[in-house]
């Protein structure tokens, strides 16, 4: 029998390495697995390469990862949120390297690591300072730079409803980046607000598969913070 | 501004009205963080425009009454919408998929400066700042039809934010193709800014005074609800 879902934080966290690039979903707070990015905190793996759209607000979930000083390198497309105190902080101090990468650029350099192409053109950042030292190449009279798929080590998901085979679900807004690192990591741990029984999921409305989820654990978070 | 005019500059939300004026039912329309999210308010629910927010909505509607928040709803600008009937959802590649592939007909971004070829500066105003943050801004430039500028025609302090060329740090060359000033709308075409309309009062002299690129009237006239 398939069974992903795991009964503690423990064994979700269980095997991250130092060094590894997580990959973490949300767009600002909502859809942000605060709550397995606490287990990493207390996992304790260090040396980290977080890929995640910003770089956390306040002192809370992403924040508070970087807060322990155990992200060498963030990958993002907007480390000014709201309230980014940490990451201002440590980015200061010269404490974390920061890859400013264009948002859609990011998520397709995800979506092609899950989809096995190595690396593709686009015409995003063609003549910026973001494309400094990317091979352009002309198609069909257009210029595009080349990109490289992002792979994680792990993606930490947050999900809406989940069942045993991994099957995902997400809510409104919430599903953002969330899908896209499922297929981009070699591990791929769900916290789920809801876990439900196999067969209970209308197929239509599962939008990730259980193929891309290793782990799932039941987190009933309750509404996501002020964003 | 520092030239003589009996024109009044238009406010935000005048410029926000003006530029929906133009917007023609059925089009897919990214509206850019900030002023631009004004641009909504402004196309009557009759008028079928449908907007899309980079973080996975496509059919955004307005904010919702204080009682009736989603919490897992939110636009790019990370505030609270609705969806409109008719809406759906989508995760990020694919959202990023609909920008890049050209399926939006129009992106309306904030600037600091644009060129009179169209580059467009809109994310950093130096090359020493702090950390670069660049969100959807150059995929937003480079994948939309069409780029529509929505600003105010100089800085603070006078300065033209159209020039000749961009000092700030670009975010996309050469994709501007209409600018909405708070004091005039103007085509960007292959030989340079044209100026479509002027608030009233004005004149093509003393709009030159405070725009750094040289400008032109262009041959059409106003024409709303047409887009092109």
């Amino acid at each position: 029998m398939i069974n992903k879902i795991v009964q503690s934080m423990a064994e979700a966290m269980a095997g991250i390495r130092d060094g590894a690039v997580v990959l973490v979903g949300g767009f600002g707070s909502i859809g942000q697995p605060n709550a397995l990015i606490e287990g990493l905190i207390e996992q304790g793996a260090k040396d980290l390469t977080v890929v995640a759209n910003n770089s956390g607000v306040g002192y809370v979930g992403l924040a508070a990862l970087l807060n322990t000083g155990r992200v060498r390198k963030i990958v993002c497309s907007f480390p000014r949120t709201a309230d980014p105190v940490v990451f201002e902080r440590l980015w200061r101090e010269g404490k974390i390297e920061l890859e400013c990468v264009p948002q859609g650029t990011m998520a397709e350099r995800m979506r092609a690591a899950g989809a096995g192409i190595p690396a593709f053109y686009t015409p995003t950042a063609v003549g910026t300072k973001l494309a400094a030292g990317k091979e352009e190449r002309e198609i069909g009279g257009r210029k595009y730079i080349l990109e490289e798929a992002l792979h994680g080590d792990v993606a930490l998901v947050e999900a809406w409803e989940a069942d045993r085979w991994g099957n995902l679900t997400y809510n409104a807004s919430a599903r953002n980046f969330n899908p896209v690192m499922a297929t981009a990591a070699k591990l791929t741990i769900v916290q789920s607000q809801h876990i439900v029984e196999l067969g209970a999921l209308d197929p239509e409305k599962i939008a990730t598969p259980g193929i891309f989820v290793d782990r799932v654990l039941h987190v009933p978070y309750g509404e996501p913070m002020v964003t | 501004m520092n030239v003589k005019t009996a024109a009044k500059p238009m406010a935000r939300r005048e410029m926000a009205k003006r530029l929906a004026d133009d917007i023609p039912e059925g089009w897919y329309v990214n509206l850019g963080i900030g002023a631009p999210l004004q641009v909504a308010d402004f196309v009557p629910e009759a008028r079928e425009v449908v907007f899309q927010s980079e973080n996975g909505v496509l059919g955004m509607g307005p904010a919702p009454e204080p009682d009736k928040i989603n919490r897992w709803l939110i636009n790019a600008g990370k505030q609270y919408i609705t969806l409109r009937t008719g809406g759906s959802y989508m995760h990020h590649a694919d959202s990023f998929a609909l920008i890049r592939g050209g399926h939006l007909d129009l992106c309306v971004l904030g600037a600091f400066q644009v060129a009179e070829n169209g580059d467009i500066a809109n994310w950093s105003t130096s090359d020493n700042e702090s950390a670069p943050a660049v969100g959807g801004a150059m995929d937003l430039a480079a994948g939309a039809r069409r780029i529509w500028v929505m600003m105010d025609h100089t800085t603070k302090t006078g300065e033209s934010r159209l020039v000749r060329r961009c000092t700030y740090p670009l975010t996309a060359v050469a994709v501007v193709k209409r600018v909405y000033t708070n004091l005039a709308v103007l085509d960007v075409t292959d030989d340079g800014f044209a100026v479509r309309e002027m608030v009233p009062g004005m004149t093509l002299d003393e709009l030159q005074k405070v725009t750094d690129a040289p400008l032109r009237m262009a041959a059409i006239v106003r024409t709303a609800n047409k887009g092109n």
